[in-house]
């Protein structure tokens, strides 16, 4: 039904792997709102995780591409790499920004998976995606910076080692510019828990594994201070792309599955005789979401090509989770009608799928946000935020 | 010691195969294609064999079409050290797989050579044992546990009723079942890895082997489909059918 794609080989033992945890592992997870701690233990064994972690420090070095393929196939087998996938792409800060005794001191450990660092501390109760108007503020003390404020939204930080941690080093009204004084920090969480750094979980209508944070006058050594201070902002923005990238692959993948599944469905499901399939009404939608996911995933390997070329590929990394993550809602919409009452109970997997790729209409970016990205930056229409 | 692993590129277990609609056969056409299940337990068996220190090199053979390197790729990046790839387009029957493999068996000297009990296209089961035969070696079939020597082995192997256990002697050929193991993921940077490793290419003619035909397809059908089952009231009414309809008691 799919046709044949980059990486195959990687992608085969993605879904071998994959199959040693099926639908009822996930069923069973959701229930009780619990880390898939075996799945991504397997993942990291695997050395799935250090995809993009250079060769020198442990990983295989590969690109976007091979890491986008291994996500998009734990969304096609039905699995979900929400739970682990910044343990890819968080550390590219760190790779791209941080020194040299930061890469030896970290990298190997994300590598092999004995440190996790998959948590992203940004977005606060306050200011959203208005990033700059942060306020979690850092202030020097001798050799350490003292953090106070809150995160928001911070997820998977109690299964994560290492926070990568935006605060504020000068205040919004100090600077010129207010992307300035922003700065980026490695937050040793296994050191900060009790000593200011406390995680309280958040339930949500999925099993994501988010929370809130609150920083008390938490101690980071300067050591842990990535790049310049004050610079933060860019450092950041430079992993964005990426992110946005894969979790396009894993929308795609879901919307696969949905597809698989939805289609599977209306041959089997016999009604007045014949299979539901054979109705228009149940064709067309699954046939309409077919045709948005591949569009959405010739728009993620377009990104992809751009981002490995070194160009810029903010709008079509933009456009490509815009598409991706419509195109994995549709499909589910479609796989959930497909299903009729089926299509609600737990056992046939399709509600669970339902309710996660209803994340990605709003994480990592909002829709809305992206269409503004469009209208302002492609298109040269006002600004409208 | 050196262990040969035969493997073959089949339909995906997964697939739902389809008739050709002239009966000649099954469509192959954009069909996914994988290595046959219990040749990769044959596989997994050699590596164990190796990591425990019993081995010391695995190496995989395929024939078939030039596709059939990815299963080979597929065996390396599980931890096969090198393979060979006889090409040959078109069916290959398991007397031609045989004379194939001895012809590798002679020149590789292997101390153990494992096949998966059986392919999942043809369902065959004849490989292994015509290999041990035209070798006039051991042969040990549908092995679920094999305890390694130096120069004898004991095979536990899955038979009608239960399980027997044999001796045999080294060189032998073994036949994997189901339960023989687990096969493992590979691994990513095993993937990488397997890019590296040797792939050596050879053809029949290497061998002295020339590709014929002995059987002919007359037919493939699919089965029939199976007809929906009925309630029946009470246990009364089962007996009458069983008895009456079924005739079974």
């Amino acid at each position: 039904m799919f046709t044949t794609q980059d990486h195959e080989e990687i992608r085969e033992a993605v879904r071998k792997l994959c199959e040693r945890y099926p639908a009822e592992y996930w069923r069973e997870l959701d229930v009780k709102r619990a880390y898939p701690e075996a799945f991504v233990n397997a993942l990291t064994e695997a050395g799935y995780l250090a995809t993009l972690i250079p060769e020198e420090y442990g990983g295989s070095g590969l690109t976007l591409s091979a890491a986008a393929a291994v996500l998009e196939e734990i969304h096609r087998s039905g699995g979900n790499g929400g739970a682990c996938h910044a343990q890819m792409y968080v550390m590219g800060t760190v790779l791209r920004h941080g020194s040299e005794a930061q890469k030896q001191k970290y990298l190997p450990g994300i590598a092999s998976g004995d440190l996790r660092m998959q948590a992203f501390g940004v977005t606060e109760p306050t200011s959203g995606t208005d990033t700059t108007s942060i306020r979690t503020f850092a202030r020097r003390e001798g050799e350490h910076y003292v953090v106070s404020g809150q995160k928001i939204w911070t997820s998977r930080a109690e299964h994560s080692d290492l926070m990568l941690l935006l605060a504020r080093t000068t205040l919004k009204d100090e600077v010129a510019k207010k992307t300035d004084g922003l700065s980026v920090f490695i937050l040793d969480m296994r050191e900060a828990r009790g000593s200011g750094l406390s995680i309280r979980p958040i339930r949500t209508m999925m099993n994501h594994a988010t929370t809130e944070v609150f920083f008390d006058n938490v101690k980071v050594p300067a050591e842990n201070l990535i790049g310049e201070e004050g610079k933060g902002f860019r450092y950041i923005l430079s992993g964005m792309n990426a992110e946005r990238i894969l979790i396009a692959a894993e929308c795609v993948g879901d919307a696969k599955w949905l597809i698989e599944k939805a289609a599977g469905y209306a041959k089997e499901r016999h009604v007045f005789g014949r299979p539901i399939g054979a109705n228009q009404g149940i064709q067309f939608p699954i046939a309409r979401s077919y045709a948005n996911m591949r569009a959405a995933e010739l728009m993620v390997r377009e990104a992809i090509r751009l981002y490995e070329a070194g160009e810029n590929c903010g709008a079509e990394a933009n456009m490509a989770k815009l598409l991706a993550a419509d195109a994995s809602n549709e499909a589910a919409n479609a796989a959930i009608q497909t299903h009729g009452g089926f299509g609600f109970a737990e056992e046939y997997d399709v509600e669970r799928k339902f309710r996660e790729t209803r994340l990605y209409q709003v994480a990592p970016i909002s829709t809305n946000l992206i269409l503004s990205y469009i209208s302002e930056h492609v298109l040269g229409m006002p600004r409208s935020y | 010691m050196k262990i040969l692993v035969p493997v073959k590129r089949v339909i995906d277990h997964n697939v739902k195969i389809r008739v050709k609609t002239d009966g000649s056969g099954v469509d192959l056409a954009n069909v996914k294609m994988s290595m046959n299940p219990f040749d990769e337990i044959a596989v997994e068996e050699a590596i164990r064999l190796k990591e425990a220190g019993k081995a010391d090199e695995v190496v995989v053979v395929s024939i078939g079409p030039a596709q059939a390197q990815d299963v080979l790729r597929t065996a390396l990046a599980m931890g096969a050290d090198r393979a060979i790839l006889i090409t040959v387009d078109g069916t290959v029957e398991p007397l031609t797989v045989a004379k194939l493999l001895k012809g590798v068996a002679e020149n590789e000297q292997p101390g153990l050579v494992i096949l998966g009990k059986q392919a999942i296209d043809d369902d065959a089961n004849q490989t292994g044992q015509m290999l041990a035969a035209l070798l006039g070696w051991s042969q040990a079939t549908f092995a679920s546990r094999i305890d390694l020597g130096a120069d004898r082995a004991k095979v536990t192997r899955e038979v009608d009723g239960g399980l027997q256990v044999i001796d045999v002697r080294l060189p032998a050929i073994m036949t994997a079942d189901l339960r023989l193991n687990q096969p493992r993921y590979a691994s990513l940077p095993n993937i990488m890895k397997a890019k590296k490793k040797p792939l050596e290419q050879k053809t029949p003619q290497d061998f002295g082997v020339t590709v014929e035909a002995r059987l002919r397809v007359l037919r493939t059908e699919e089965p029939a489909v199976r007809q929906g089952g009925i309630k029946v009231a009470n246990t009364a009414e089962l007996f009458d059918k069983l008895k009456n309809e079924a005739g079974v008691i």
